[in-house]
């Protein structure tokens, strides 16, 4: 069997979906990534789970993401899914602003992604719907605050000579 | 007996038209850990039983979580090398050496080859190591003392060689970006030679007494199964989804440090259960010796690290007396370089699965994100479904086989 192309996913994604609706197309050290909308997010990936050729079926790793610049669109999640008979990776980025960070849910799909979830939830304060356990994973309960946002640096408390100005940074 | 406490829970699920007695059908929430000896790290299991039988089980993970995401944002990137050995202490140089080739990805940093087979030695010693202690706890908790004790030496001199090559036993911060920090020594490799000499003799030892033991059989066969379908839906990777009988492995998938030179198999099992889980593991110490037996004969000659002089520390007499080799020093330890921008994912097969590393650099000198693939997070939260309708003894050894690491787990 030939090797799958990351070329032949894009064209079979564009074909499926259009070509508005993935973009953001890129390609990093032979990892293919896309970026789509969050209504996108469960077709696109129902859509390469059931593909007869793709078979994106392993979810590697979910990691959420924080960009406090980029307005509308702070926060991010990055799907890993990797098909395990092709041996290709692919990357889904998804982003939603900070305000009203609502991403659905893919545990309906891959049992994994309910921890990754939770943690995604915990340290960044994303709402996946339909979750059906969305609450705190390696944080405790209490905390009113998501930690792994930008706005919360990690400080070295005790130490003056290291302020980043005398470095000129 | 502190860590168990009996609750007795008079709510849940009684079906008020069962007969026979009082107690019948009534459920108990059993707390096994935080800290618990069975559990071999901290973390909670809170489950309902119904007599013996465990109907439900819920976990709380968290206890040792330490924030190291959070603080490789501000760190410079050769000292997360320090947070990757916290993870998995087990197999300590696999992640250290998975970083690192996560890095020279991003750097784009050639690794001579005698560096890539000695990384393949260190971290094959490793995944030996990692399958001592599983294994042989495994036995332990089955009620098996004496292979444990014969076994356990031979982790015990691996650490040595740990200790030989980089000053440390259990955290090791082995190695630097483009190579190791220094060559194998004579004893390094005298004692190298002499795991691939002697563990074969007491691994076989160890096999004798353990794998077709009657007692050993009947406690892990058909306990704590999971089929090849559920394991790959669960994200499972490593022994844990080659005992359920899919032969996905990081090495042979996608080979990095010169994996492809060398000529090894991948176990799989059939059932997916406690018993092929062990199985596995025990076959993967044969093929492990295997390959350090291949790569010790085939050493290549040369230089043992890249040259990298923005990453890779100089000399010390060097930095005494060569301008260039103090500015370097100087700037490496203070975190002065900036990493190029770019986005990364490399995975290593760790000593419990596929042990990922995402690297998103801004171009500024620590990750602006990076995410760890913990194995370990990923596949524990099937255990629930492992154990339903089996007994409390059952969940102990299947929890034990599944070699779930606190420090990993919680990061």
């Amino acid at each position: 069997m030939e090797k799958i192309t990351n070329q032949q996913i894009i064209a079979d994604l564009q074909s499926q979906f259009g070509e508005t609706a993935i973009y953001g197309i890129g390609e990093s050290h032979g990892i293919l990534q896309v970026t789509v909308g969050t209504d996108t997010i469960v077709p696109l990936i129902h859509y390469l789970y059931q593909h007869s050729a793709f078979k994106f079926q392993f979810l590697t790793d979910l990691a959420g993401i924080h960009f406090p610049d980029a307005k509308g669109q702070e926060l991010g999640v990055i799907y890993h899914l990797h098909s395990l008979e092709n041996n290709v990776r692919i990357w889904i980025k998804a982003y939603a602003p900070i305000e009203n960070p609502v991403f659905p849910t893919i545990t309906g799909l891959y049992a994994t992604a309910n921890w990754m979830e939770r943690e995604a939830f915990d340290f960044y304060g994303i709402i996946f719907e339909g979750h059906p356990n969305l609450k705190r994973i390696l944080n405790m309960d209490e905390m009113d605050y998501f930690p792994m946002r930008k706005e919360y640096p990690v400080e070295d408390a005790t130490r003056h000579d290291k302020i980043d100005e005398l470095f000129g940074r | 007996m502190s860590e168990i406490s009996l609750v007795n829970n008079p709510n849940v699920g009684i079906d008020k038209t069962a007969t026979g007695g009082p107690y019948v059908n009534e459920l108990t929430t059993l707390n096994l850990g935080p800290t618990h000896p069975a559990t071999h790290g901290i973390f909670q299991n809170i489950l309902t039983m119904d007599g013996e039988t465990i109907v439900d089980a819920e976990q709380t993970v968290g206890y040792i979580h330490r924030a190291f995401e959070k603080i490789a944002e501000r760190k410079p990137l050769y000292q997360i090398t320090t947070l990757t050995d916290r993870m998995n202490y087990c197999s300590a140089p696999i992640n250290n050496m998975g970083w690192h080739m996560t890095v020279e990805k991003l750097l784009g940093i050639e690794v001579p080859k005698r560096a890539q087979y000695m990384r393949v030695i260190m971290m094959e010693l490793a995944r030996i190591a990692d399958h001592i202690i599983c294994n042989s706890v495994l036995a332990v908790d089955t009620g098996a003392l004496t292979g444990f004790l014969y076994i356990f030496q031979w982790r015990e001199f691996i650490y040595e060689i740990y200790e030989e090559l980089c000053g440390a036993r259990l955290t090791t911060n082995m190695g630097r970006f483009g190579g190791m920090e220094r060559d194998f020594s004579p004893v390094a490799i005298e004692k190298i030679n002499k795991v691939i000499e002697g563990l074969p003799k007491v691994l076989k030892e160890f096999e004798g007494l353990v794998m077709r033991n009657r007692i050993f059989m009947d406690r892990t066969q058909n306990v704590g199964g999971i089929s090849a379908e559920r394991a790959l839906n669960y994200g499972f990777t490593g022994p844990n989804l080659r005992a359920a009988g899919v032969d996905y492995d990081v090495r042979v998938m996608n080979p990095y440090s010169s994996y492809e030179d060398f000529e090894f198999e991948v176990p799989v099992g059939t059932k997916g259960d406690t018993y092929d889980r062990f199985l596995v593991r025990q076959e993967e110490m044969w093929q492990s010796l295997r390959i350090i037996e291949q790569a010790m004969k085939n050493l290549p000659e040369g230089p043992f690290h890249a040259d990298a002089p923005h990453y890779y520390l100089p000399e010390k007499q060097d930095v005494y007396k060569n301008m260039e080799a103090l500015i370097y020093h100087f700037k490496i330890i203070m975190g002065e370089i900036d990493a190029p921008v770019g986005e990364v994912y490399h995975s290593v097969e760790g000593g419990n699965g596929e042990l990922g590393f995402y690297l998103l650099s801004d171009g500024g000198r620590s990750p602006y994100r990076l995410k760890f693939r913990r194995p370990c997070f990923i596949y524990y939260q099937a255990f629930p479904e492992m154990i339903k309708g089996t007994t409390l003894s059952d969940a102990i050894v299947t929890m034990s086989s599944m070699n779930v690491i606190a420090g990993e787990l919680d990061t």
